[in-house]
């Protein structure tokens, strides 16, 4: 077996980049999710904008002297933290699945820069996209608002946060994917972790005394997270970024459990 | 070179492997063993740092496979065929291995050209079969140009065009100056493959020897007789060390006495013999023999 082509090479963590940006961009579900978030995003800020505009006229006085336009246009990131939290539990958990994962651990087995790389490509290529998403949602529900000259500018006091403050909620839910993938290794697993969290925990803390609930709450990750997406804020939640802060922990500390167990298990 | 040393797996009370030592040496096919659920798969991923072993090391020319700089370059695994995302296309598979180690794309092309893929390369290796996803999985094993090759069991799922290609591949490899670790529940393919044999059974290790050593070292030799005067015969054979079984022809196996020493009785006794033929035991015989004492799973008759 000769080999026509010299080379020398050894793994640097550029070239691992390299490698899961291939990844993620040779595989169709990229593509898909991509479309489709970028797509109901925009579909249902032209949809509740459009309704919204009708209501306006007779809501009560308190309704409009908190009216903030910008998150009704931004109302799809409810689906967009799922969708793109899957795509995100899926870029590990696809490798798990398929057997992939061995050939990605035998061929960088010092493992850590395979889970680094994943994240800054997925969260890079997460960032763009949901910008995208959240600038298109926002344009595109702001049109519906403007007949009645309700709407409101990038320009205007906390809008610019509102919109890419959403996005980046939305690309740390997709990182916290990424991580609960790593961490369970399955993709029902994944999922259902993932939903549970953002979702679900919300929804049971609900059932809690007022006082437990008033205390717990505002900490839980997807309300801690979702306080940058609102231009008022509301008792019993975290201020913007200091939320913000506290989501990216969650996430960053769930990576941090997934590094060491991906260095101990077995492939 | 690859060397276990005292290399031990657990699985909560259970011993995968089992204290096993061993040294598979450049130049030679070394055939790697064993009856299902000895321990080949996870000796092999031992080998390359996917498992972490209970007790014990393994090295790849002397240091552990996570420690080398460029690890695909060092040693090239195909653990498992199916070590594809089903989506991808072979080639682009190949692209994101290759890209760790800053790998050209020619030498994807190239290995995707030695493996016979070319036709395929570009489609989702999902609709693979196993032989082609067996090709995929050599071709991923090659893409370094590595000195030393792990293969477990390369020649499942294909035809026998396949089975033979391995086989050259394999023996051209290790002429090239190569450590070739191959395994195989497939006797008759190591026998003809192999140079070395490591047979290792409920994780320990039962031989690390040559392949005609261990055929001759656990040989159980018999020399068969056709004679119209059996009965006879087998009245004057009679000792400890010997044995005679008389199968359905009434034609005689013996064990324990040449050929000759049977000749010359049977001339003695003025006994016509219209055979009489050395029986070599096949490599698969002399490994049922060796193991069967070691088989997690055997059929009760």
């Amino acid at each position: 077996m000769t080999v026509a082509t010299p080379f020398r090479g050894r793994i640097t963590q550029t070239r691992v980049l390299h490698s899961e940006w291939l990844k993620i961009t040779t595989i169709r579900s990229t593509y898909i999710t991509g479309a489709l978030t970028v797509a109901v995003m925009i579909a249902l800020a032209i949809v509740t904008c459009w309704g919204q505009a009708g209501h306006y006229a007779s809501m009560p006085a308190d309704l409009k002297a908190h009216w903030d336009p910008a998150s009704w246009s931004e109302i799809g990131f409810s689906f967009s933290q799922l969708s793109i939290g899957v795509l995100g539990v899926l870029t590990i958990t696809g490798e798990y699945s398929s057997g992939m994962i061995r050939a990605t651990l035998g061929a960088v087995p010092k493992r850590w820069p395979v889970l680094e790389a994943k994240a800054a490509v997925f969260g890079i290529a997460a960032f763009v996209l949901n910008v995208a998403a959240c600038l298109g949602a926002f344009y595109a529900g702001q049109a519906m608002l403007a007949g009645k000259h309700i709407g409101t500018t990038l320009s205007s006091p906390g809008v610019a946060r509102e919109v890419f403050g959403t996005a980046l909620y939305v690309t740390l839910a997709g990182l916290f994917g990424v991580a609960l993938g790593a961490l369970v290794r399955s993709t029902p697993g994944g999922i259902s972790c993932l939903m549970g969290i953002l979702t679900i925990l919300p929804l049971i803390a609900r059932g809690l005394p007022d006082s437990w609930y008033n205390a717990i709450a505002p900490y839980l990750p997807s309300n801690a997270g979702t306080a940058i997406t609102r231009l008022y804020h509301t008792p019993h939640t975290l201020y913007p970024w200091p939320g913000m802060g506290l989501f990216a922990l969650y996430v960053v500390g769930t990576f941090a459990v997934a590094v060491v167990l991906l260095k101990r298990r077995d492939a | 070179m690859l060397e276990a040393i005292s290399l031990t797996k657990r699985y909560g009370s259970t011993k995968a492997v089992d204290d096993l030592t061993f040294t598979v040496r450049p130049g030679t096919v070394t055939g790697f063993l064993g009856p299902n659920g000895a321990g080949k798969s996870t000796t092999m991923r031992m080998l390359i740092g996917l498992d972490v072993p209970t007790e014990g090391r393994a090295t790849v020319d002397g240091r552990s496979y996570a420690d080398h700089p460029a690890p695909l370059h060092e040693v090239g695994a195909m653990l498992e065929a199916r070590a594809i995302h089903p989506g991808r296309s072979a080639r682009n598979h190949l692209r994101t291995l290759a890209a760790t180690h800053g790998i050209p794309a020619a030498r994807v092309d190239e290995v995707i050209e030695l493996v016979g893929l070319r036709s395929v390369a570009t489609r989702r290796a999902g609709g693979f079969s196993l032989g082609m996803a067996q090709r995929l999985g050599i071709a991923a094993a090659l893409l370094g140009d590595p000195g030393t090759l792990i293969l477990d069991e390369p020649v499942n799922g294909l035809d026998p065009e396949g089975v033979l290609w391995i086989r050259t591949l394999l023996k051209n490899l290790a002429a090239e100056g190569r450590t070739v670790f191959v395994s195989s529940h497939l006797m008759s393919e190591m026998a003809l493959t192999a140079d070395h044999l490591v047979i290792i059974g409920r994780g320990r290790l039962i031989a690390d020897c040559s392949v005609e050593e261990f055929t001759r070292r656990s040989a159980k030799n018999t020399v068969l007789v056709r004679t119209p005067d059996a009965a006879r015969l087998r009245d004057h054979l009679t000792s400890p060390d010997v044995t005679v079984d008389d199968d359905e022809n009434r034609d005689l196996i013996i064990s324990g006495l040449t050929s000759e020493q049977i000749g010359r009785i049977a001339a003695e006794l003025h006994i016509a013999l219209y055979q009489l033929t050395d029986q070599v035991a096949s490599l698969e015989e002399a490994f049922m023999e060796q193991t069967k004492d070691a088989t997690e799973y055997q059929a009760v008759s």
